[in-house]
């Protein structure tokens, strides 16, 4: 199956214009989205270069250098955000549990938008019974709290990284399913997609090369705005002690065993906070400008 | 409208039937539930028993058939810690978290209401922008941050109100401002939106053209009608209040349901974590059907049932 | 001239629930009912009525994208499938439809003449090459010239969008093309301008035309021969000429009468229809003109009226025009 050659990239005008399109993008951004923008950038960084940036392991002991406030609370520059109960060092274990954080909250949104869109496509494709059944999921998913669900799950069957990440990875399916079926039961009955089936195009070609680039932006909008919630839900589940288990570390798991010590070393629990806060709010803002801006153009 | 009620009380009854569908095979996944349930050191006779009730040597279907029988018959098992029946342990929870949720709920509905209100009416205002920034920050802070830095400051930094447990009235301030603060944040952008999308309507520019002044404009058209879409949303608000309740009560020790089920899920104690799901699931159900229903009493397309076809899912 | 296509007796009833009070009646949707008709090579049928009359249905049942629930329809002699297999898939080579809205009916996120080309992707006919000079030199022939083929859809104007349509559906080299309301969303100068060129392309490549509208001024300029649809029967069939100018059918006569226009003369009479069409839902017996119509007898009421030919060129569905016509109503014409 061959997609068609001449796509927009081919023609001599607008080769250049791609280039430009990307600085007019970042230019149309109001400062406070392109400030986001920069704290997403920087918090990707960090995630993916935690082993070189962090000037120590995360789990390297110091007992002589327990509970050291920050650098600019009266501590020394040994540790420019101070320590915890066993003289770890909070910067480093912060920067490990960025990427622990990111990488679940990544792969879990990637596996719940995949479900999504192939249950939306199967009922939208199918109808009948199909659909009735994947509605019924959808409404069964949306009708209850998922943290009640997961917790549930969690307490039958432990909580080993893959099945967390398993289970995290069926937050929000419901939303991207909804979208793709409504699109694309648009698509077959009026438009494009009823056309290019009567040309004698195999369902295939159809759902791949037409429907599901036409409903990407609208997804992508919603794998957006999904993404910061499965950090919040990771990271409320790792404070309670039922998420990412000890050695590793992630954002919530260093706030729920900082919490004892938040009269005596509030720093330890308030810079994984601070970075959940700042980066759940960067992400958002960007999510709600990007669906501002591409809402408009769907003609 | 009644079909459509009879419709959704199915679709209720389906959801509550699959919860607890999920909750048996998930229970028969993972080992031996009487030992599960009854707790390890049960006498052996007591275990037979279970056993025999729950017919776990007989086909599967049967099983399944025993396990509904059971729940009818209120026997939810028994907490592995307490040895006493699961089901009372929950209800018995169930004052505490009410004594925060529900002001909590009152006082997400009035701030989140009036902000959204206030920010609709006053569009593109420094205020508006304030407040929808605001209410982002509201709704991407996780509770349990919010909690904690409320303790600081008011705990330990000012020394105001107390930082855990439940022994005076001062005790439920915090956890209840927590509680509310984020599912505000949300109703007050979504009410802000409903609220611009009715007021760009053509008969709110009717209506002020007919001379009404403006304030009754905006209780006796506007709101009204943004009401509708908004009720849905109050739906939504019940199911993160649980979910919220169970972050909040960690942070603040405040022994309600959603401690027990902190507690029950870190000591795998399955009947008493069954017997919340089932609860939960009831409440949700119940929430749901109810606000199903003010939703036909409302809106009046509902009630002569053509709009309801295209509405659900 | 061969016939291109044939239908016979070609019938698609919908089971549909219809809200009564509490509970849902069970229902039968006649949207085609019995409609037969020829089309030759190279040659146009014109098929009228209006909304709801059953044109949409009978067209998609003819290319096989619905399936009939009764008749068939036969394409060069071979019957036309209408599930969606290879088979069905290779068939659409021979057959394409021509749409009313063309901004839907085009993906606007490609450009167009990639979407020109398309079809020859789909059944893997030439080359990357072949492929693009083929659906260039279609484009320039349909009166789009070059700058205009990396254009987006919504780049163009409507009348450049039908054309777009028109070539996607041209480039397979059809026998059959339907054209369902292909200038109804177009300006009237641009209507123009796409049926010179529908006719440009009929005599270039002898495509066949199942033409539907509701306009009728359209359809008398582009038809050989015009059907005219009520509630899912053809009423009358006849060429344009006659058709408009001394139509037979009561159905007909309110239709022509209500195009205010030039070519009816002096004695121009207003048929007006009385009363509002019945639902394809509630069909009683007999024919299905009967409650509008002005000269409805009471065998109307009883026996469904055939469509029988008058002449080799027309056909009726009448009981006006059985053995024995009443000399009011016909302006002299009898049964041969």
């Amino acid at each position: 199956m061959n997609a068609p050659s001449l796509t927009e990239k081919n023609q001599p005008e607008d080769a250049v214009s791609s280039g430009k399109s990307a600085a007019m993008l970042i230019r149309s951004m109001p400062l406070l989205v392109r400030l986001c923008a920069l704290w997403t950038v920087v918090v990707l960084l960090i995630a993916i270069s935690a082993d070189f940036i962090s000037p120590y392991s995360y789990s390297q002991l110091d007992l002589l250098a327990r509970l050291n406030p920050p650098v600019f609370w009266g501590g020394s520059s040994d540790h420019w955000l101070g320590t915890d109960e066993l003289g770890r060092d909070v910067m480093s274990r912060l920067f490990h549990s960025v990427r622990i954080s990111l990488l679940v909250a990544f792969i879990s949104t990637l596996l719940s938008a995949t479900v999504g869109v192939l249950m939306g496509f199967a009922a939208a494709h199918f109808r009948g019974w199909v659909e009735q059944l994947v509605l019924t999921l959808v409404d069964f998913q949306a009708s209850m709290p998922f943290m009640i669900i997961a917790l549930a799950v969690l307490a039958f069957f432990g909580n080993t990284l893959v099945l967390f990440i398993a289970l995290m990875g069926f937050y929000g399916w419901e939303r991207s399913a909804r979208i793709a079926r409504g699109l694309t039961i648009a698509a077959n009955e009026q438009g494009y997609a009823a056309a290019v089936y009567d040309l004698g195009a195999s369902p295939w070609r159809v759902y791949l090369l037409h429907i599901l680039p036409n409903i990407a932006s609208t997804l992508i909008v919603s794998i957006t705005l999904t993404f910061p919630e499965v950090i919040l839900l990771e990271s409320g589940l790792s404070f309670l002690g039922l998420g990412v288990q000890p050695p590793m570390t992630s954002l919530g798991n260093m706030v729920g065993y900082g919490r004892e010590y938040l009269q005596t070393a509030p720093w330890i629990l308030l810079a994984p906070s601070m970075f959940i806060v700042v980066t759940t709010f960067s992400v958002s803002m960007l999510g709600d400008w990007l669906r501002d801006r591409l809402d408009p153009t769907l003609n | 409208m009644m079909r459509f009620l009879v419709i959704r009380f199915f679709r209720g009854l389906l959801t509550l039937f699959l919860v607890l569908s999920f909750a048996f095979l998930i229970l028969r996944s993972t080992g031996d539930p009487a030992m599960l349930i009854m707790s390890a050191d049960a006498p052996p006779e007591a275990l037979e028993a279970f056993r025999k009730g729950w017919g776990l040597d007989a086909p599967l279907w049967q099983q399944y058939v025993g396990y509904f029988k059971n729940l009818a018959h209120g026997h939810f098992g028994y907490s592995m810690r307490d040895k006493s029946p699961a089901m009372d342990l929950v209800l018995a929870r169930i004052p505490a978290t009410l004594t925060l949720a529900l002001p909590a709920f009152a006082l997400k509905l009035l701030i989140g209401i009036s902000a959204g209100v206030y920010a609709a009416l006053h569009r593109n205002t420094w205020i508006d922008r304030l407040l929808i920034s605001m209410s982002i920050a509201g709704y991407t802070m996780p509770s349990f941050v919010l909690g904690l830095v409320l303790v600081l400051i008011f705990a330990v930094g000012l020394g105001w109100l107390p930082s855990g447990g439940d022994a005076t009235w001062q005790h439920a301030i915090l956890p209840v401002i927590t509680l509310s603060l984020g599912g505000a944040a949300v109703l007050a952008r979504f009410t802000r939106s409903a609220m611009l999308e009715v007021m760009g309507q053509p008969y709110i520019r009717t209506a002020s053209a007919k001379g009404l002044v403006w304030h009754r404009v905006v209780l006796h058209h506007a709101m009204p009608n943004a009401a509708i879409p908004t009720l849905t949303v109050i739906g939504f608000m019940i199911g993160s209040l649980i979910a919220g309740a169970v972050v909040v009560e960690s942070v603040f020790s405040w022994p309600g349901v959603g401690r027990l089920l902190v507690t029950s899920v870190a000591n795998r104690d399955l009947a008493v974590v069954q017997s919340l799901l089932l609860l939960v699931a009831t409440t949700m159900v119940t929430a749901n059907l109810v606000v199903d229903i003010l939703y036909g009493w409302i809106d009046p397309r509902v009630r002569t049932g053509q709009a309801a076809q295209g509405k659900t899912a | 001239m061969t016939t291109l296509l044939q239908v016979q007796t070609l019938s698609k009833h919908f089971q549909v629930r219809v809200p009564e009070g509490w509970r849902q009646r069970k229902a039968t949707l006649r949207a085609v009912d019995g409609v037969s008709f020829d089309l030759q090579a190279g040659q146009t049928l014109g098929l009228v009525g209006e909304s709801g009359c059953g044109k949409t249905t009978t067209a998609r049942l003819v290319l096989g994208l619905t399936a009939a629930t009764q008749g068939q329809v036969l394409f060069n002699g071979q019957p036309v499938e209408s599930k969606r297999d290879a088979t069905w898939r290779a068939q659409r080579q021979n057959m394409q439809m021509v749409y009313q809205n063309p901004l839907g009916a085009l993906d606007r996120r490609l450009n167009v003449i990639s979407q020109v080309l398309e079809p020859l992707l789909i059944h893997g006919l030439g080359d990357s090459l072949s492929q693009t000079e083929q659906a260039q030199e279609l484009m320039a022939s349909l009166g789009l010239p070059r700058p205009l083929w990396y254009r987006f859809p919504h780049e163009l104007s409507g009348g450049q969008r039908q054309r777009v349509v028109l070539s996607r559906a041209l480039i397979l080299k059809p026998s059959l093309l339907v054209c369902d309301e292909p200038v109804s969303a177009l300006d009237v100068s641009i209507q123009a301008q796409v049926i010179n060129l529908l006719q440009d392309v009929q005599e270039r490549l002898g495509v066949a035309y199942l033409f539907i509208s509701h306009d009728l001024k359209v359809v008398r300029q582009v038809s050989d021969q015009v059907a005219v649809m009520y509630l899912g029967h053809i009423v009358e069939q006849a060429p344009p000429n006659q058709l408009f100018s001394e139509p037979f059918h009561p159905y007909s006569q309110a239709l022509v009468s209500s195009v205010p226009s030039l070519w009816q003369g002096q004695n121009q009479k207003r048929h007006i229809l009385q009363g509002d069409p019945p639902s394809p839902l509630s069909l009683q017996s007999g024919c299905v003109f009967q409650n509008r119509c002005p000269h409805a007898q009471s065998i109307c009421r009883q026996v469904k009226p055939r469509l029988t030919p008058l002449n080799p060129e027309r056909h009726i569905a009448c009981h006006l025009f059985a053995e024995n016509p009443r000399p009011s109503a016909v302006p002299g014409e009898a049964r041969s």
